[in-house]
Formats: C-alpha cells, structure tokens, sequence
C-alpha cells in the first residue's frame, strides 16, 4: 500500500508532467495539423453558450485558483494578512462557485457529446473520454468541500497546508508524499484525477490551451505575408 | 505610396446562365472531402433568394464584416476583447442546417433491393451521421431558378425598399444568377478577425489563405466574413477556404471556376493598389460612397510614377505590364460597368460583378418597352429587374452608377446592331452615354467576344525570389520523409531539421574581373 501511495504522490507527478511538457512540445513540433479547440459548434449550436461558457469559465477559475492557492508560499499569504483559516474558506466558495459552473457545464457538454447524433458522429474516443474525466475531476474536487467545510467549522486548516506543502514538494523536486499520507481519500482521489489530466494532456484536444490567443489583443488587424526572401 | 499587385477576379452577370459548371468543378477539386462536404468555395445562387448559407448577407443575423465605431474601422462583432470573451461559444456562428445537412443518396439499394411491386428507392444519408435522412429539407441550391415561394424568397434583404408584393406576380416577377466565392478582399474581415493569426494575405498576388499548421479553429473568421466564405471544417476542425486556385494561378492558368465556365463570365487579371489606403478608404463615412472609396485605391499602371513605385515596391516587372493589359482594369475604372458587391461590407472585395441586363426581346416585340433611339434596345430603368435592386447588391443602394452601366452595355449592343443588322455604324446610343466608337468596339472584343487571351490575363509567380534556394527546392520538392510538406511555424524544431539548401562551394571562385 505504502509502494502505491509513494507512486502515485511521489512518482506519478513527474511522469505526469513530464508527458505533458514533453508530450505538448512533440505534438505541436510534428503533427500541428492536429493542433486545435476542435470545436463541434458547427454541427449542434443549442445551448452552447450555457453550457461551454459555463465550462470554460468555471476550470479557467478553478486552474487559477489552484494555482495560486496551492503555489503560493505559506509564509507569504500569512506576510500579507491572509490567515489559514482564511484562506481555506476562500478556497471552499471559490471552489464551490467555480467547481460547481465547470460541472455544469462539463456534464451539459458530455451529455450533448454522448447524445446529439451530428456531435457523437464527429467525436473521437478521446474527446468523450477527456470531457468525462474532467467533469469526474470537477466532481470529485466537489466532493471534498463538506470535508473542508467541516475542518473549517472546527477551526483546522492544517490539511490545506499539508496538500499544499505537498504541491511545494513536487514543484521543489524534493517529493514527500508522506505529507498527504494521513489525508482523507476524497482528497487523494481528487488529486489522482486531477494528475491525470496532465498526462492525457497531450493526447487530447486541450492543447488548445496552450494556444490561448492573448497576442490578438495586441494585433494590428491585416496580416500580409510575403513569399519572396527577405 | 506603397504598391501591391493584387490578382482580381471580374464577373460578367449578363452571361451567367446559372449551370453550376464553376461550383463543380470547384468542388471536385478541392472541397470532395470529408469535413467540407456541405462546403462550396463557389456557389451560384438565384437572386432573388436568401442564399447559402440562408440570408448570409444580412449581417443583423451574421455580425458580418466591418462597422464604423466613433469613425474609426472595427469588426462588426465587436472588439477584439469581446470576440475574446465570447470565444468559448462564438454567438455568431452559422449551425450546419443554415448551410444544409450534407447527403448522399443509397445507390447500393436500387441494384440490391428484393424482388417487389414497387420500384426501390435511394434513400438520403447524411455524411454526418450516416444515418437515413426522412427528407432533404435545404440544400446547397435550394432556391435554384426561382423555387420555393416568393414569401420565403423575398426575405432576401436586397428586396429591403421595394414594393415586394408587385414582384409577387408572375408577369413582374425577375431573376437573375449569383456566382459567388471568396472575394480575396483588400480589408479582410476573417484575416482581422482571426485570434491565432493564421489567417493572411499573400504580398505577391493579395489571394487570402488560411494557415492550416496555425489554425486552431476559433471559428471566428466564419462568422466575420460577410460572404460568408470561410468555411468550418468539422472533420479537421480547421478553416477551410478558397485558395484562388493559387497553384493554377502562379502558373499563369485562371481559376478552375474561371477555366470552366462555359458561359466565359469570368476574367481574371491584375491591379495594382496603394496598400497606404486602405484603412482610409475602406472608413469611408457614408456607405454609398465606398464604391467610388475602392475605385481611387486602384493604380494607374500606365502611369510613370505608379510603375516606378511599383518597381520599388518588388512588384516584377511583368507583373506591371499584365496590370496594363488587365481585363479587370478596363471593366471596374475604365468603363466603370462592374461593381464590387456589397461594398458596404466594407471588405473592399477584389471579385466585381457586371450587373445583368434582363432577357426583353418579346416585351420589346409586343410594344411593352420604351426604347432607345434605335427602336429596339430598351431603357434601363423599364428594364424588368429593378435598378434599385441591383444597386443593393452592387453599390449600397446607389442607383445611378449601375444605371450607366446598363446604359452603356446597351448602348454598346445599339451599336454593334446597327453595324451588323443596319450595316452602318449609328453612334447616337454612344454619344448619350459617352462611349467613342473604339471603346464600344473593345468592350465588344472583351465581353462579348471573350476570348481566352483577353479573358486571363495572368502573370506567373516568380518562384525564382520567393525561395532562398531554388535549385535545391527543384531537385527535392515532391520527395519526402513524413511531415515534410509544412515547415509549421516554429522557429525551431525538437527534432533534426530536414536541410533542404544545397551545397555551394565555401571558397567561390573569384569573379573574372579580379582576375
């Protein structure tokens, strides 16, 4: 047991990270054919303004929550006045408002994916899979909230810390999955799909992430290429 | 001044005859493939009618094209940080039944059907789902020749001001043939409108492609362009569009829709613009006055000064002299009988259009239509369609310009009668509409004679400047080891890059005169 816990808290995030990382590179290198949102809006437009904003909107806010609650030094959010218990009960609505938008929307999209004729024709088997293993994740993150809450209501924020602590670990390359070993199971469920994600990353549509177009803004409007040397 | 030459496309409306030869062809070669089955590079649509996709020119659905926001030129869906917000789920985007669901027909039944009464049907399959269809309810010609009913029809925002109901009756009722496809503009709204950049004109000959490596299908360009000419293809999840046959044409061969037009509407040729101008023009404030806007951005090619920025500028030399020879020329600012269409779009569409005359012989035979001095070349405005509607399509509702252009063909016709029917030249129909002789005789040559070399006037690409290494690109090019036909856009590649130069000796020979 003890073999599993250290593998998937020890070892399984950097072969995650690795295959995203490396994975993300390789992809966008030989096949940027491929690289694409592969939007089915074309052939099903009813409700997709609900259900992928809400999407969309909600993991956007769950991804940047995570990242800054979870990688952001201890000592810094206690320097600017944020207190643990504070900070846990941000995380708890924030989570909840974001956790609960993504789900919605993830489960809309799965069901239209799984249940529209013209989306399900046009679907790959890994774009019902990966859309089913975030709203799982979406779930499963969720689920831990009444834990959370509970620990809050009893004035205990310790295994915030811990689980951050941990993601500090990975990220410092000194893992020590024996933080997270005492934490409840809902907890490490979460955390196991949520590595996943990583390592299907490459593999799947979200590749598009990675090509956030944020440099529109800064764009003048016409392109115009030129053929000849310059 | 800064001079690029742009490879334009005129269409003579008069000689459509509506037979989808262009369509066809088009579609067979480049859109018979999975994902673009529903898509038509070229279509041809019967005016008046809501098109494909349906009403694709009212850009109150569509958002369209451009707006002028406090004077100044954006997107009509809006800011570039808006269109960002909505990218999850674009507002505008076209569903697949506004273009039409795609099908076949199962053939395999009519041979393999059991013995019966009756005889077998094909059924209809969609290409989507492969499933039965109960019925084709829309297809990509769904209104040909005027089907359908007028209600339906005259929903057509073209019929915005006109006493729709008079139309409505079979003696006023008209007609008239639509070839469309990617204008190639100057002010591309699916190139602004594209988050990734993908989307970009090319310098040399202003034909407007979509990066396939760089496209990551925000699908926003679908819905930006006006003309609704930049299609979603759900199967590679990329834009897909005309090409402007840039293979032919950088060999000096017109587009496939042009080469196989039967009715020989179609010319292709040059014009050379000044690229500083276009953002003014293209703001012009009232919409009825960028037709003339995009007729000033023009060059003269015969023009001393203009050839010699052009020549500045890189344009090739043979390049300027098809400028001068150019078809497109003589009909869009000499003659001034074809039109960019909707130009109001603001767009400022490089494939003009020469608005039909209307079939009149037996109005004319029983005494129905004023004529001209000659007695039998009708007056354009009893002509049966209706300048206004034409103007709505041609020059923001502008009647006058379209109404010299009518005249001038006729005029051109009422002499060439008198000479080949009356057997001496009358020139009075000329005079009225300030045609000398000559030019009635070119106009003549070129559309009605229309042959191939007046028609296509296209100079080829210079290959020779736009490779760095072109005797390795010859010995090379066609042979390759997987994903070799797209370099992408990186800069650098994880992988061994494929060298493609050739070797040239480190220590050249000295050249003669240091001998």
């Amino acid at each position: 047991m003890e073999f599993l816990h250290n593998f998937i808290f020890g070892v399984y995030p950097y072969i995650a990270t690795t295959v995203f990382l490396l994975g993300s590179w390789i992809r966008f290198d030989h096949e940027q054919y491929t690289w694409k949102s592969d939007s089915s809006q074309l052939l099903s437009k009813a409700g997709m303004r609900f259900a992928s904003n809400f999407f969309h909107f909600g993991i956007l806010g769950l991804f940047l929550g995570h990242l800054a609650g979870l990688l952001t030094p201890h000592a810094l959010f206690l320097a600017v006045g944020v207190s643990d218990l504070t900070h846990q009960w941000i995380a708890i609505a924030a989570g909840t408002v974001f956790g609960g938008a993504c789900l919605l929307g993830a489960a809309v999209l799965w069901l239209r994916r799984m249940f529209n004729e013209r989306v399900r024709a046009a679907s790959r088997w890994m774009d019902i899979n990966i859309l089913g293993w975030l709203a799982l994740t979406a779930a499963a993150g969720l689920f831990t909230i009444p834990t959370s809450i509970h620990h809050a209501n009893a004035g205990d924020a310790a295994t915030m810390i811990l689980l951050a602590d941990w993601v500090q670990s990975i990220l410092y390359l000194h893992p020590e999955p024996a933080l997270v070993a005492a934490v409840s199971p809902v907890y490490k469920f979460h955390m196991f799909l949520g590595m996943s994600v990583f390592l299907f990353f490459p593999f799947t549509r979200l590749v598009h992430i990675w090509s956030a177009p944020f440099a529109y803004l800064g764009r003048a409007y016409q392109i115009v290429r030129a053929k000849r040397v310059v | 001044m800064k001079v690029r030459a742009q490879f334009a496309l005129v269409f003579n409306l008069d000689k459509c005859i509506g037979c989808h030869t262009c369509s066809v062809t088009c579609k067979n070669v480049w859109s018979n493939r999975k994902g673009v089955e529903y898509a038509w590079f070229n279509n041809v649509e019967s005016k008046p009618g809501i098109g494909y996709p349906k009403q694709w020119e009212n850009q109150e659905i569509w958002r369209g094209g451009w707006e002028l926001v406090d004077g100044k030129l954006q997107l009509k869906s809006g800011s570039k940080l808006s269109r960002l917000l909505n990218i999850f789920a674009n507002p505008d985007m076209p569903e697949i039944d506004d273009y039409y669901e795609p099908f076949t027909f199962d053939y395999a039944r009519l041979q393999n059907a059991p013995l019966s009464e009756a005889a077998p049907t094909a059924r209809p399959v969609s290409q989507i789902t492969g499933k039965k269809m109960d019925k084709v309810r829309w297809g990509p010609n769904w209104e040909d020749d005027l089907a359908g009913e007028y209600d339906q029809r005259a929903k057509d925002v073209n019929m915005k001001g006109l006493e729709k109901q008079i139309y409505s009756q079979f003696e006023n009722t008209f007609h008239m043939y639509l070839p469309r496809m990617c204008n190639h503009c100057l002010n591309p709204a699916c190139v602004a409108a594209c988050p990734s950049g993908s989307i970009y004109k090319r310098e040399e000959d202003g034909i407007v492609l979509v990066d396939q490596d760089k496209c990551r299908g925000w699908r926003q360009c679908v819905s930006s362009c006006p003309y609704k000419k930049v299609f979603y293809n759900w199967e590679s999840g990329k834009a897909e569009k005309c090409i402007g046959c840039y293979p032919r044409v950088e060999s000096g061969m017109p587009t496939v829709c042009s080469e196989s037009c039967v009715g020989r509407i179609r010319y292709n040729g040059i014009m050379l613009y000044d690229a500083d101008k276009i953002e003014a023009l293209a703001s012009t404030a009232n919409e009825q006055d960028i037709y003339e806007a995009h007729r000033s951005i023009f060059l003269d090619p015969n023009d001393p000064e203009v050839i010699a920025a052009a020549r500045r500028d890189g344009v090739p030399e043979d390049w300027i002299a098809a400028a001068r020879r150019s078809p497109i020329w003589k009909m869009a600012m000499e003659w001034k009988i074809a039109f960019p269409m909707h130009p109001e779009f603001r767009t400022l569409p490089m494939v003009w259009y020469v608005p039909p005359l209307s079939p009149v012989q037996s109005a004319i035979d029983q005494g129905q239509l004023p004529t001209e001095p000659d007695g039998v070349i009708p007056k354009a405005d009893t002509l049966r369609l209706p300048l206004q509607y034409l103007a709505s399509i041609l020059t923001a509702g502008k009647v006058q310009p379209v109404r010299d252009a009518i005249n001038k063909m006729m005029a051109m016709r009422s002499y060439q009668r008198s000479v080949h029917v009356e057997g001496k030249a009358d020139l009075r129909a000329l005079d009225a509409v300030g045609l000398s002789e000559q030019q009635a005789k070119d106009m003549y040559q070129l559309m009605a004679i229309a042959n191939y070399e007046d028609r296509f006037v296209i100079p080829t690409g210079h290959a020779e400047v736009s490779l760095e290494d072109f005797y390795a690109f010859q010995g090379q090019n066609g042979f390759s080891f997987g994903n070799d036909s797209s370099p992408g856009i990186s800069g650098s590649s994880l992988f061994p890059e494929r060298r493609k130069d050739s070797v040239e000796s480190l220590a050249p020979a000295p050249a003669a005169d240091e001998r």
